[in-house]
């Protein structure tokens, strides 16, 4: 076979992979009804999520956030979401609906880490709820985010 | 073909699928589990005083304060897929301004291997019962316990406790002054 043929066939390959791999993740992103459906731990703060861990996220609006639900929040201007429990709900007949986080380890609430002014969490600002959690198996994806420029691609969260 | 590091190599590999392999199935095992429980609770001296938030709005709120006694056997839900549970204890009521309040007032980790049977008596609420606004006297709260299991690998569940209580809160604020002051 002439080499360029070689070579398309298997640039073609190499394409069907990684775009079947994208279509799993953004059908992932659609049942999950959540942005980041998976993300990995990367600081140690919590008590129980460990440098490495992944997280399985969700995000459907029937699943309503109560008090000492874990959730994944991101803060207006900063790009890694933080995964703390929120402490305190409160919602009005309206439909409106505030909440307060703090992490475990914490001894105070996250108000300190919120945009400045900011007293309250709204639902927007959270991504989804953590339903579920794998040890260790993001490591090899915090490996890869110390290359550069990937790290902007890869899903990692702080605790 | 049978050099060092491409042994090395597969013994990595197979350490990988074992390792993962058992982490399915230790999730799946215990799955289905339900790991329910039944605790006692009381709230004792429950007093609701008005004054500044300043980790809030700065404005005066009402502020709730109780000891509580609690009394719970939790041995029984530690398996071998639970790493730790996360004990919380949830203060809900409804007021005129919010349809739904709930405050987290006290919460505990549990690690396995500790001692999983509280009887407290007296405790102080871990967090301050702030309410959004003033609306804590003569109010009806509800205080539920509830547990996170943190598992080795799997499902972040949430189970509530059978045995909630609830009390309420005296119909007038407590000041901090003597009884001599007058003024609420």
């Amino acid at each position: 076979m002439h080499w360029s043929r070689k070579l398309i066939s298997r640039l073609l390959r190499y394409a069907i992979v990684i775009s079947t791999l994208l279509m799993l993740w953004k059908s992932l992103i659609l049942a999950t009804n959540c942005s980041q459906p998976i993300l990995v731990v990367l600081s140690g703060g919590y008590s129980f999520h460990n440098l490495g861990d992944l997280l399985f996220v969700t995000n459907y609006p029937a699943d309503s956030i109560r008090a000492g639900d874990v959730v994944v929040f991101r803060i207006e201007g900063r790009f890694i979401p933080i995964v703390h429990r929120v402490i305190r709900v409160h919602e009005r007949e309206d439909g409106y609906v505030k909440f307060l986080t703090k992490g475990d380890g914490n001894s105070v609430d996250d108000r300190g880490l919120y945009s400045v002014g900011q007293l309250w969490l709204e639902r927007e600002q959270i991504v989804g709820k953590v339903k579920g959690y794998f040890p260790y198996l993001g490591l090899f994806i915090i490996l890869l985010s110390n290359l550069p420029l990937l790290d902007r691609l890869l899903l990692r969260v702080v605790t | 073909m049978h050099s060092f590091l491409s042994r090395l190599n597969t013994l990595f590999a197979f350490t990988i699928s074992v390792l993962a392999a058992l982490t399915l199935g230790v999730f799946i095992s215990t799955y289905f589990e339900q790991y329910h429980g039944t605790v006692s609770i009381s709230a004792n001296k429950p007093i609701v005083k008005h004054m500044t938030d300043f980790s809030a709005n700065r404005k005066k709120n009402d502020l709730g304060v109780l000891q509580l006694d609690m009394d719970m056997n939790l041995n029984p839900l530690f398996d071998w897929n639970v790493k730790q549970l996360f004990l919380y204890l949830t203060a809900e009521y409804v007021t005129p301004s919010n349809s739904l309040n709930q405050v987290v007032l006290w919460d505990k980790i549990i690690q396995r291997g500790e001692n999983a049977q509280l009887n407290m008596r007296d405790v102080a609420t871990k967090y301050y019962f702030w309410d959004d606004g003033d609306h804590l006297r003569s109010n009806n709260v509800t205080l539920t316990l509830a547990w996170n299991i943190i598992s080795n690998a799997g499902r972040l569940l949430h189970v509530r406790a059978d045995g909630s209580s609830s009390f309420i809160f005296p119909d007038e604020y407590v000041t901090s002054r003597g009884k001599n002051s007058g003024r609420e």
